[in-house]
């Protein structure tokens, strides 16, 4: 997964928790970044047609954007899971997150074939709590 | 879709490796298995092509495998990915033959350790374990993978 699909993911996750368009400051927040460089690939993205970027409104996602954000988020649930249910990682949101720039979607798609994932994935993903919902994992601070 | 992030310690490296010996043995597993399933209806040149791909998975593994113990770090049981494969193959929906399932397998691992090399070549991370050697390690098997898509694409087409 490259830096657009992570700035797509975090995007579609920050306008489903305010039920809105995206601020530029909350996008940079859940990717730790800085509101300059968040700015620069969101007026990328706004070039390319994944979203539509209004000043003081905020971020909104064009229908192929979602698409493209729905698709990194089933390739992090996909790491998230692997690393729980094969490799037995207690910090897995931490090393999901290290991970995600660096397994493509086809090694994402072959790891896929040993892990159990519902059919409804990505919906069941809670961007509060950054796991999926349906996966049972010991309650662990979030912070990183 | 390249990489853009370079490995950035050991543990990640161990991790990426540990990714690499998974994706070795869910080929082992899987090429098992459907030779297992589809045995008597196979073509010889297939069951010969499966045979191979499984050895040849074997052989990688153990290669990862002594990286990663270089790395100290721990590796994951053949056993435990093959009850995966089990588990996970009888609701496997998208299945589309043994060939096309085999050519995925190689293309994924091909781009795996083209991702994975060029990760490394972008880190200036001193690793525990030789740059050289690891490169040289993923270069053959990389080198190998390319082989076999081949292989499996020349399969398919005098098949048809």
């Amino acid at each position: 997964m490259n830096s657009q699909a992570q700035y797509l993911k975090a995007i579609y996750l920050t306008q489903q928790q305010k039920d809105g368009p995206a601020s530029t400051g909350d996008v940079a927040d859940m990717l730790d970044v800085s509101p300059a460089s968040a700015n620069e690939m969101i007026g990328k993205l706004e070039d390319r047609g994944l979203l539509n970027h209004e000043k003081y409104k905020g971020v909104d996602l064009t229908d192929d954007g979602i698409h493209q954000a729905r698709e990194a988020l089933q390739n992090y649930c996909i790491i998230e899971r692997f690393l729980v249910e094969v490799l037995e990682v207690e910090e897995f949101r931490t090393e999901a997150k290290q991970l995600e720039g660096v397994i493509d979607e086809t090694v994402a798609e072959r790891l896929d074939t040993i892990i159990e994932r519902d059919p409804k994935c990505p919906d069941c993903f809670d961007a509060e709590d950054d796991v999926c919902g349906l996966l049972e994992v010991e309650v662990e601070a979030t912070s990183d | 879709m390249s990489l853009t992030q370079p490995v950035g310690s050991d543990h990640q490296l161990a991790r990426l490796l540990q990714i690499g010996i998974v994706l070795e043995e869910v080929v082992e597993a899987r090429s098992a298995k459907h030779a297992e399933e589809t045995g008597d209806e196979l073509d010889p040149d297939v069951i010969e092509l499966l045979e191979h791909a499984s050895t040849e998975s074997a052989e990688h593994r153990r290669r990862l495998e002594e990286l990663v113990d270089d790395l100290e770090a721990d590796t994951v049981a053949f056993e435990e990915i093959e009850m995966l494969v089990e588990a996970q193959y009888e609701s496997d929906e998208d299945f589309d033959g043994v060939l096309y399932d085999q050519l995925c397998n190689e293309e994924t691992a091909y781009k795996f350790y083209d991702d994975l090399i060029e990760a490394i070549e972008a880190s200036d991370v001193s690793f525990s374990v030789d740059r050289a050697r690891l490169l040289d390690v993923l270069s053959d098997i990389r080198a190998d993978e390319a082989e076999g898509v081949e292989e499996v694409t020349d399969l398919m087409e005098a098949q048809q």
